[in-house]
């Protein structure tokens, strides 16, 4: 009955797109609407062919097939988004690299938002869909609510993906910062979401342990608050429900604050708090020590969620927004900074007692690095939110460079951990295909990340000393002109730091397809996949 | 040989009892420093508060203690530099603009003023380096090949009323007719008087053709840019009979330009700069060595 209620609404879905791709009144919609009409129409047939095959019983394991297919969505789409970073790194630093031939589809301004979407929300969003998968059901002990709505949620976010994706190239966009996607894939992303809310508290309802471990809490406030801040940011009316076009509600000076808000609680939840909840299952798991402090993710967590939701307005220092607004912005950051640093502390803590690992296991090595680029960029964001700090680092390359020791340091390199953690456990093998590959990737990507760091650091801070330099009659000395000629070196410098980075990720790619491929099965069953007994 | 050092065994606290997943948790409290530095930015966040805008009210927000204001600072600073550059603004606008060069510290302001303007408003256009952009139809500024003249006032007029806009009744103004598109020549005719202009600028060229050309050009082209292709200055004509080309000089760049004509713009900037802005400007560009 289920399989015909499916059949009926994916062939529903298909017929509309088809309808829709026909009265498209802009490219990117109708391409957008022929993907979905291609999508609906393979889930058609998948169903079909599967209607009324019994279904095993299989409460007994855990659901880790939607971590496997999230473990390889996350590697392809790193590489894909790390490789879109270097070719516009490229292209700011050559700029004859914006061929005439890509104008319109593939010049910078198209491909940096796809680049910013890919690793945020491509790569960065599956490894979190994956982690907070396959951490719930251990630490709950209790297979995945909701069956294959996990499914759902996963193609969900590859179809979000790819619309997404294909739009920026043609021109759909809202123009908003991490909140390009247009109007109908924000529909799509709400749905996806209370979808992934529904499975995540349903398996904690479900839970066999008697307390939610701290990973949950903090997997749990990233899901629900980014519910929140993309509903909030995304009210939008379409100027035609077959276009790609709509008009925020929102306008001037309050669309502006409302859009820092989601943007600076996107690096807040998606990319602080969903993170540190990998941090805390994975980090202790590969060290095999208990957590450092209980009573410090307490009060980190709750300190962390109340104040990083009132960081929004540093962003938009020194602009239309009021003095008030941006006080408040500046004083919640810096009190940010402990509550942030809590998380730092107690992963690295929780090594006390075994940091002989560290020479022996590239992937802890990963994991202490990471977490100690976590505490860098807690540190440089809480600084670089002093209205003084603000106006010398404002629009300059420095906050590219903040961004990215955090997204590469922190963001990459956790998630490059976890991917060494779970794919020989998800593919019951005994161990990975090298350690000496991991050790290569983790040079390569952190000699990459000082490249980038310090590069964007020399050029952000001299542009800003460029920009504000007056002389005596208090004329501006540079043309903006001279600014970008005098960034040239560290543009190159740059460049190539995010090539050391992504021939890193293609090393790991390399490696985790020979573990599956290669290396020898734990034998005789997976012991990883069952559900302990009562 | 070292003895090893006998490491201290770490304070022993008991983990909480739970277990996840093999994961358990150590009761430790929290560190002292961490508490302490938590508390000094919460007092310091507090002190902030009070002493500058901050919390939102029914009407307004409090103003703080300390009376600070971002605008107000802007517009102080603005103001401050405005006083300070006052009289010297006076005099730059009262003064002959042939004469800005022999005061030499009205010619160091005007230098340093015209240089900030031109960098803001003039850079897109002309290059950092004001040597335009060959082929593009952007003049270079720093050549003795001026299409309007390179006097002073010249340069102060084409920079107050700007060229071919449609904002300025008094632009300068002149309009090359589409001799192809429009019918007023035959394709040949165009091919010949395209073999005269290579020929006059020195270029490689089919003579025979040319020489065709020459009559054409004299008919159709000589009124503006001048029988020997000099040009002329009071129409903006460019001068044909050099290596200096507005929108190139290849064969297929001027086919072009005689087909379709050509409509460069300039804005004019006495609606945007003031009048003190506008003579240093004009007296910067006027230094740039081409000046007359």
């Amino acid at each position: 009955m289920w399989d015909y209620l499916k059949l009926a609404g994916l062939g529903l879905v298909a017929v509309l797109a088809a309808i829709a791709a026909n009265y498209a009144r802009d490219l990117a919609y109708q391409v957008n609407a022929i993907t979905v009409m291609l999508a609906a129409g393979i889930a058609f047939l998948w169903v079909l062919r599967t209607a009324g095959d019994p279904k095993p019983d299989l409460s007994h394991e855990y659901m880790d097939g939607v971590v496997r297919a999230g473990a390889i969505a996350t590697t392809f789409w790193g590489v894909i988004g790390f490789l879109v970073g270097v070719v516009i790194a490229f292209q700011l630093a050559y700029p004859q690299l914006n061929f005439d031939w890509l104008q319109g589809y593939g010049n910078f301004g198209r491909l940096r938002p796809l680049h910013t979407s890919a690793v945020i929300f491509a790569f960065g969003g599956n490894a979190l869909i994956m982690s907070s998968f396959y951490i719930v059901q251990r630490t709950c002990a209790t297979r995945l609510w909701g069956g294959s709505t996990a499914w759902f949620v996963f193609w969900g976010w590859q179809l979000i993906i790819v619309l997404a994706a294909t739009g920026y190239i043609l021109g759909g966009t809202q123009s908003k910062e991490y909140a390009e996607p247009v109007w109908y894939v924000d529909w799509l992303i709400t749905v996806v979401w209370v979808a992934f809310l529904a499975i995540f508290m349903g398996t904690l309802f479900k839970r066999k342990e008697p307390h939610i471990y701290v990973a949950n809490w903090f997997l749990l406030s990233f899901i629900v608050t980014i519910a929140m801040l993309h509903v909030v940011n995304n009210m939008a009316i379409p100027v035609s429900i077959f276009g790609s076009t709509s008009v925020q509600v929102t306008a001037g000076v309050q669309d502006a604050m409302i859009q820092w808000w989601y943007g600076h609680n996107a690096v807040g939840f998606f990319l602080t708090a969903g993170f540190l909840g990998m941090m805390y299952y994975f980090v202790p798991k590969q060290a095999e020590r208990p957590v450092y402090s209980y009573k410090l993710s307490i009060i980190h967590f709750w300190a962390l969620i109340f104040l990083y939701i009132w960081a929004g307005p540093h962003h938009l220092h020194y602009t239309a927004l009021p003095d008030w607004a941006s006080t408040l912005g500046m004083v919640f950051s810096v009190i940010l900074w402990m509550p942030s640093w809590g998380g730092m502390i107690n992963g690295l803590m929780t090594l006390s007692g075994a940091w002989d690992k560290l020479r022996t296991d590239p992937i802890i090595r990963m994991m202490v690095v990471s977490i100690g680029f976590y505490g860098m960029s807690t540190f440089e964001g809480p600084m670089m939110s002093i209205k003084a700090v603000n106006s010398l680092s404002h629009y300059t390359d420095w906050t590219i460079g903040h961004v990215h020791s955090g997204a590469l340091g922190w963001n990459g390199m956790i998630t490059f951990g976890a991917l060494y953690f779970l794919v020989p456990r998800l593919w019951n093998r005994e161990r990975l295909y090298s350690l000496s590959l991991v050790s290569w990737h983790f040079w390569l990507a952190t000699i990459g990340i000082v490249l980038y760091a310090s590069s964007m650091w020399v050029t952000g801070i001299m542009e800003g000393l460029m920009w504000r330099e007056v002389d005596a009659n208090g004329f501006l000395v540079n043309a903006f002109a001279d600014t970008v000629a005098a960034k040239f070196p560290m543009y190159v410098v740059r460049a190539l730091g995010g090539t050391l980075y992504l021939t890193g990720a293609i090393i790991m790619a390399w490696n985790l397809w020979m573990t599956v491929k290669a290396q020898p099965a734990k034998a005789p069953v997976n012991a990883n996949n069952a559900v302990p007994a009562e | 040989m070292c003895a090893k050092p006998i490491r201290k065994e770490p304070r022993q606290v008991e983990t909480t009892g739970h277990e996840w997943d093999g994961i358990q948790e150590w009761n430790n409290p929290l560190p002292r420093w961490w508490v302490w530095v938590f508390y000094a930015t919460i007092i310091w966040g507090i002190g902030y508060t009070i002493a500058y805008p901050a919390w939102p009210l029914l009407k307004e927000a409090t103003p703080g203690l300390l009376g600070a204001s971002t605008r107000a600072d802007v517009a102080a600073e603005i103001a401050r530099v405005d006083a300070a550059n006052a009289a010297i603004k006076e005099r730059l606008i009262a003064a002959d603009l042939n004469a800005i060069g022999a005061d030499p510290e009205l010619a160091n302001y005007a230098q340093n003023a015209g240089a900030a303007v031109f960098r803001t408003n003039c850079v897109q256009c002309h290059g950092a380096g004001a040597n335009g952009f060959a082929g593009k139809g952007y003049p270079s500024l720093i050549d003795n090949d001026w299409l309007w003249g390179g006097t002073m006032e010249d340069i102060y007029l084409t920079i107050s009323h700007g060229i071919r806009n449609t904002t300025d009744p008094d632009a300068r103004y002149s309009m090359m007719p589409a001799f192809g598109k429009d019918g007023l020549l035959e394709p040949d005719q165009i091919a010949q008087v395209v073999e005269h202009v290579l020929a006059i600028s020195g270029q490689e060229h089919d003579a025979t053709l040319a020489a065709a050309g020459a009559t054409v050009f004299a008919e159709n082209c000589a009124a503006c840019h001048m029988e020997d292709g000099s040009g002329d200055r009071t129409q903006g004509a460019p001068r044909l009979n050099d290596a200096i080309w507005l929108y190139g000089g290849t064969r297929e760049a001027i086919t072009e330009t005689v087909v379709n004509a050509r409509f460069g713009v300039m804005p004019n900037w006495n609606t945007r700069l003031s009048e003190d802005q506008i003579r240093a400007v004009a007296f910067y560009v006027h230094g740039k060595g081409g000046g007359e």
